[in-house]
């Protein structure tokens, strides 16, 4: 039982390592989509929730919790679960504000269709200012879109809500 | 693996998943296509992302089909030939003109939108799941696409010229999205999927309200082209599986 709740704890606090290859400062905690850690036998199957359908970090992200559990000696298996899907309201505090830290304005806390298109804009993560424009609402990646800042002039990447 | 192709045991329930998963992965094809040839940066970055949302809402499709039908879905996307493809003919066409292509995708995309909604509610919880994501991601291709016929319908008389022509030429591909048939029929009466014809007011009100900001006329309904959902596809799948399935067929197995 001890031993069980051991490797539990050890795969756990190596999964806190484990980041989001196109945003590096977020863990796959922050993001919301590291499910469950299950004892198998001798090792653990992790149970992750893919992001956007199209978001190819998704394989990277499966692979670096093999290697990194595997580099600390914990077999592991990845098992991708897609019901219930993710949204963007299972982004943690914590995410959140690394995110908004790292210059990317976080998106906005709901899950309602209407957010999607609502005419809301994301304030400046530089400097805070709410008088922002869209230049783009797809982005670099698939999770976000490109906008502008009127009073910094400084263009920044939105996280879009989801 | 090999080069042979596979044959799959078609189920009621595996239709239908194949024919979600062929319309995404096929269109989504098409529009990688403008991948280094998109007229700005930022319709390229657009159309390369929605191709993207495309693909990843076939890959679950087919993962989950492939439960069924005992294949991987690399399988199932590279060693079907070009009568065993379940898509609509719609999302096969080429891509035309910059016009062509997004009138083809707000005309599919204003389909998926009402279809993910409804699916959401399905009984069948892994295509509830892909919907519950897809309708999001659809909802943005139907407003991306439905901007750019605005502003080609509203701007020049060439630009408003070419869409019009594009969607005349388009529309008797759209009868197809809305028939169903027997396989269809059951699903639909034990909740696995929304029945298409239900799906037509919506997808109307959408476009009708897009027609009149694009001052574009909404085409006669007329005769309507079908026969994709059977296998009876136009001679532009097979080109586009022999460029798509290329690498599976010639390496068999191959990753990277």
């Amino acid at each position: 039982m001890v031993a069980t709740a051991t490797l539990r704890d050890r795969a756990l606090a190596v999964l806190e390592t484990v980041t989001d290859p196109e945003i590096p400062v977020l863990t796959i905690a922050d993001l919301g989509i590291l499910r469950d850690v299950a004892v198998h036998g001798e090792g653990v199957e992790v149970t992750i929730t893919p992001t956007y359908s199209g978001c190819p970090a998704m394989n990277i992200i499966s692979l670096e919790i093999e290697t990194a559990l595997a580099r600390a000696g914990i077999e592991a298996r990845v098992r991708t679960s897609l019901s219930p899907a993710w949204t963007t309201d299972w982004l943690t505090d914590a995410g959140r504000r690394k995110l908004a830290a790292f210059g990317i304005a976080p998106p906005e806390r709901t899950g309602s269709r209407r957010a999607l298109f609502g005419e809301s804009r994301p304030a400046c993560p530089l400097c805070g200012s709410a008088d922002t424009e869209q230049i783009s609402e797809f982005g670099s990646t698939a999770c976000k879109s490109l906008h502008r800042c009127r009073a910094c002039r400084e263009p920044f990447d939105a996280f879009k809500c989801h | 693996m090999s080069t042979t192709s596979i044959a799959v045991r078609e189920t009621p329930l595996v239709v239908q998943l194949l024919r979600r998963a062929d319309d995404a992965l096929i269109l989504g094809h098409r529009l990688s296509e403008w991948t280094g040839r998109a007229p700005t940066l930022e319709a390229e970055l657009a159309l390369a992302n929605i191709a993207l949302d495309l693909i990843g809402e076939a890959r679950a499709l087919y993962g989950h089909a492939g439960t069924f039908t005992g294949h991987t879905e690399d399988q199932l996307a590279y060693l079907r030939d070009a009568d065993a493809w379940r898509n609509c003919l719609l999302v096969e066409l080429p891509n035309g003109d910059f016009a062509v292509t997004m009138a083809r995708l707000l005309l599919f995309s204003a389909f998926a939108d009402t279809f993910w909604r409804a699916a959401v509610a399905s009984v069948e919880t892994t295509l509830a799941a892909v919907a519950a994501r897809a309708e999001k991601e659809t909802a943005y291709h139907v407003r991306h696409a439905g901007e750019w016929l605005i502003r080609l319908g509203d701007g020049t008389a060439e630009s408003h010229r070419r869409a019009q022509a594009a969607l005349d030429a388009l529309w008797p591909y759209t009868g197809e999205l809305f028939v169903t048939d027997a396989a269809d029929a059951a699903l639909i009466e034990t909740r696995v999927i929304p029945d298409p014809a239900a799906l037509k007011v919506g997808w109307n009100a959408t476009l009708g309200g897009i027609f009149a900001r694009a001052t574009l006329a909404r085409p006669e309904d007329g005769w309507m082209q079908s026969g994709g959902r059977a296998g009876r596809h136009t001679e532009h799948l097979g080109r586009l599986l022999a460029e798509m399935q290329h690498l599976q067929r010639t390496h068999p197995g191959a990753t990277w």
